[in-house]
């Protein structure tokens, strides 16, 4: 099987959802000439021309509408945000008009776009254009949300994203462009709103998305050298967000951590947790425990941003506590 | 200059207190000799005070937990006062304040600490009279058993106790574990953190075989009382005097007179209404047992089991031994019920035709030595029972009736108790209940 990156396999799936479908076209800042700020549309505007690789001011709110309106005239745009923190001058499009849409011209205009670019930290990028946005798009009725964390499933969700008829939210990662993996050369797809299990074990579950899928499989990886097996549940979709997945790992090992990006308060875990309450209530043998960032704002100096990130010495501190191995 | 609030040892006897209440808030000033909390000691409930001046900053030990004397359970310090160091040295000490379910003291065999469940009767210093004599004086007792207690399940080993109001810590998954294979958590020792019982508790007792949880009821069927201190120092001194089952007799003597009338009239009414006194005898003593849980008990260690439901059992003698079906739910059993399958259970028990489900499960016993003449015997009791009636022969006895002589059918009868779960004065409210029955047996049906 092919091993590319994560930045190839975003590619291959925006050129084949190109070219399978006339309406799909892509627009943002720097698609076009410059290839992409992290060259994921590369070779693009030489295949599909300008009217379908289309580069933008630098007004997210303004060409975000831009394609809210060409999705309501029939056409599938994929917008490209150079990064997720500067999508929040977007977000009352993203928010107001592609999400609600559908359910306020009473299922007259559906908006099949795809909003995609890099969330959550990278290295030193400081308190502004670190953040991890999942909580607050997963929020949203509306709006379905992925996070892949690997080449295989970013190119695997992209394509079902492009040819989901609602708003898809796809969070990438600038740490991930440059990982390589597995991609199949044969075309597939991956259904939103289900999770994969990525490692089998019995005696814990990780549940994560996103990037911190690749700090589970580390912990996950050096825990096994110590015996302890572990369950890797990568989400991949938050909303919808594949609670039998959940229920599934949790009833199997009866202790679960959950790993994020993001800060705790409303966190995508504290939802997982809420689901594991509910529905694995009496197959819990320890307190559900989460691992995520500091509550502070990302701090620029290096060892103060490393301190605050969830790492791989935190998860695995984390699963030895739920299994009463530490305190 | 800080202050150590320790458990100071308020009684001669005291090895460790319980703290019922807090007096003062964290962050309250208070003056040396002021009152900080209430303790529960061995015997009594009393006030320990400040040894010093400052705030109270924080309380160590929670409201219900019990610590050993010595232990810290408090700091009074300055407002600004660092108090971290003598909070970090203080045993397992930082998380119990609030929580009030962490183990205060790891080391202490035992102190289950938590109040009595709201609504079980649970004897404190200050209600029971048998009780506040009792540490030093027990109560007066027969004499000593002369033949080792018949064979029947052993009372179980201590399990260290449970600070969560009496109920073990466990994981949700442990206690569903522990449903699905009738296991008691009350007898799983907890290897979790602050004792909390889980899975890998629940498969270890499960693999210790059977034995390591009888199971006379099901859940529903009892409320556990926890051990209060002056229960706990009434089972250790009176095992140290006579044990392993610290047992005395109390023996009460009624008159049948009634009875005789009402077994007179049934049997005028029909063969099929006929009843033996003995079948009078059991119903009644299973309606008194109804209305003292505190006497249908069995002792189970770390604390006191009382039955809502009442399975009497029935010494029966067979030829080369004895065995005691029981009578289950006789209480809600009428007369006629009860007779037909006590007598039911005799034949069967003589035949040698009992199964086991029914000789197992009584909470209480009874025996009965009358058609053999004996006037009035001691019976043993069957552990974990806490208590057993032994009933002598119906006879015509010479009694003093409005100072007149006369002939009176009597029975009497005489309770063994386990001093441990029964004090005198709650075992001799029972046998009034039961006399009181006898001699009124209209009182049965009411």
């Amino acid at each position: 099987m092919p091993v590319i990156t994560y930045r190839d396999a975003l590619n291959q799936a925006l050129r084949e959802e190109m070219q399978r479908d006339d309406r799909v076209f892509i627009m943002g800042e720097e698609v076009g000439v410059y290839q992409g700020a992290y060259k994921v549309s590369k070779g693009m505007l030489q295949e599909f021309g300008e009217m379908r690789v289309v580069d933008t001011p630098i007004t997210e709110l303004g060409f975000a509408g831009v394609g809210v309106g060409a999705a309501m005239v029939g056409l599938r745009p994929i917008i490209e945000f150079m990064t997720w923190n500067f999508a929040l001058l977007a977000l009352d499009q993203v928010v107001n008009s592609a999400a609600k849409m559908l359910y306020m011209s009473g299922g007259q205009y559906s908006i099949p776009i795809v909003f995609r670019g890099p969330n959550g930290a990278a290295l030193q990028l400081s308190a502004q254009h670190s953040q991890a946005w999942e909580s607050w798009l997963a929020h949203i009725p509306g709006l379905k949300v992925v996070a892949p964390g690997t080449p295989y499933d970013a190119k695997g969700l992209l394509k079902s994203a492009v040819r989901d008829d609602n708003p898809v939210i796809v969070l990438e990662g600038e740490m991930l462009y440059n990982t390589k993996g597995d991609v199949p050369a044969e075309e597939y797809l991956i259904p939103l709103g289900k999770a994969a299990l990525k490692r089998e074990g019995d005696h814990c579950s990780i549940i994560t998305h996103g990037k911190m899928i690749l700090v589970a499989l580390q912990a996950a990886d050096q825990l096994a050298k110590e015996g302890i097996r572990v369950d890797v549940v990568d989400l991949l979709s938050l909303r919808p967000m594949d609670v039998d997945a959940i229920a599934t790992t949790v009833r199997k090992t009866n202790r679960a951590v959950v790993l994020e990006e993001g800060w705790e308060l409303a966190g995508i875990g504290a939802q997982v947790v809420d689901y594991i309450q509910r529905e694995c209530f009496d197959d819990l043998d320890a307190p559900v425990i989460r691992v995520h960032q500091a509550d502070v704002p990302m701090p620029y100096a290096k060892n103060l941003e490393r301190a605050a990130k969830p790492d791989v010495p935190k998860t695995i501190a984390a699963v030895k506590k739920v299994m009463y191995l530490e305190q | 200059m800080a202050t150590k609030v320790v458990m100071e040892a308020l009684s001669p006897t005291m090895e460790e207190g319980r703290l019922v209440k807090w007096v003062k808030n964290e962050g309250d000033t208070v003056a040396k000799g002021e009152v900080l909390a209430e303790v529960e000691t061995d015997k009594a409930v009393m006030e320990l005070v400040a040894r010093g001046d400052g705030v109270l900053r924080k309380r160590v030990l929670g409201e219900g937990q019990t610590a050993p004397v010595g232990q810290l359970v408090g700091v009074i310090a300055a407002a600004d006062e660092d108090i971290g160091s003598i909070l970090s040295s203080a045993p397992a000490a930082a998380e119990t304040a609030g929580g009030g379910a962490a183990t205060a003291a790891p080391a202490t065999p035992a102190a289950p600490a938590a109040p009595p469940t709201p609504g079980t009767p649970a004897p404190t210093a200050t209600q029971a009279p048998a009780a506040t004599q009792a540490p030093s004086a027990p109560a007066p007792s027969g004499p000593a058993p002369t033949a080792p207690a018949p064979s029947g399940p052993a009372p179980s080993a201590p399990v260290p106790p449970h600070e969560n109001g009496g109920r073990p810590r466990s994981s949700p998954l442990a206690r569903r574990l522990a449903s699905d294979r009738g296991l008691d958590l009350g007898r799983v020792q907890g290897s979790g953190p602050g004792g909390r019982i889980i899975k890998r508790d629940i498969e270890a007792a499960s693999t210790a075989g059977p034995s390591a949880a009888p199971r006379p009821a099901a859940a529903g069927d009892y409320t556990d009382v926890p051990l209060t201190q002056i229960r706990k120092t009434i089972a250790r001194r009176l095992t140290e005097s006579i044990g392993p089952i610290p047992t005395f007799y109390l023996t009460m003597e009624a008159d049948l007179t009634r009875t005789a009338e009402l077994r007179q009239a049934m049997t005028e009414a029909g063969n099929e209404f006929k009843v033996s006194f003995n079948d009078i005898i059991l119903k009644a003593v299973a309606t008194a047992l109804a209305r003292h849980p505190e006497v249908n008990a069995h002792w189970l260690g770390d604390r006191v089991r009382q039955f809502h439901r009442v399975h009497l059992g029935m010494a029966v003698a067979i030829e080369d031994g004895l065995i005691t079906p029981v009578l289950f739910d006789a209480d809600r059993k009428g007369l006629g019920e009860l007779s037909q399958e006590a007598r039911d259970l005799a034949a069967k028990a003589r035949a040698r035709k009992l199964t086991p489900n029914e000789y197992t499960g009584s909470t209480f016993s009874v025996s009965n030595l009358g058609m053999f003449g004996i006037g009035q015997f001691t019976a043993i009791i069957n552990p974990p029972e806490s208590g057993i009636v032994a009933v002598g022969a119906v006879e015509e006895r010479p009694v003093v009736v409005d100072g007149q002589v006369v002939v009176r059918k009597r029975v009497r009868f005489t309770m063994s108790c386990d001093h441990r779960v029964i004090d005198g004065a709650t075992g001799a409210r029972f046998l009034q209940d039961v006399r009181r029955m006898l001699e009124n047996p209209l009182m049965i049906v009411y």
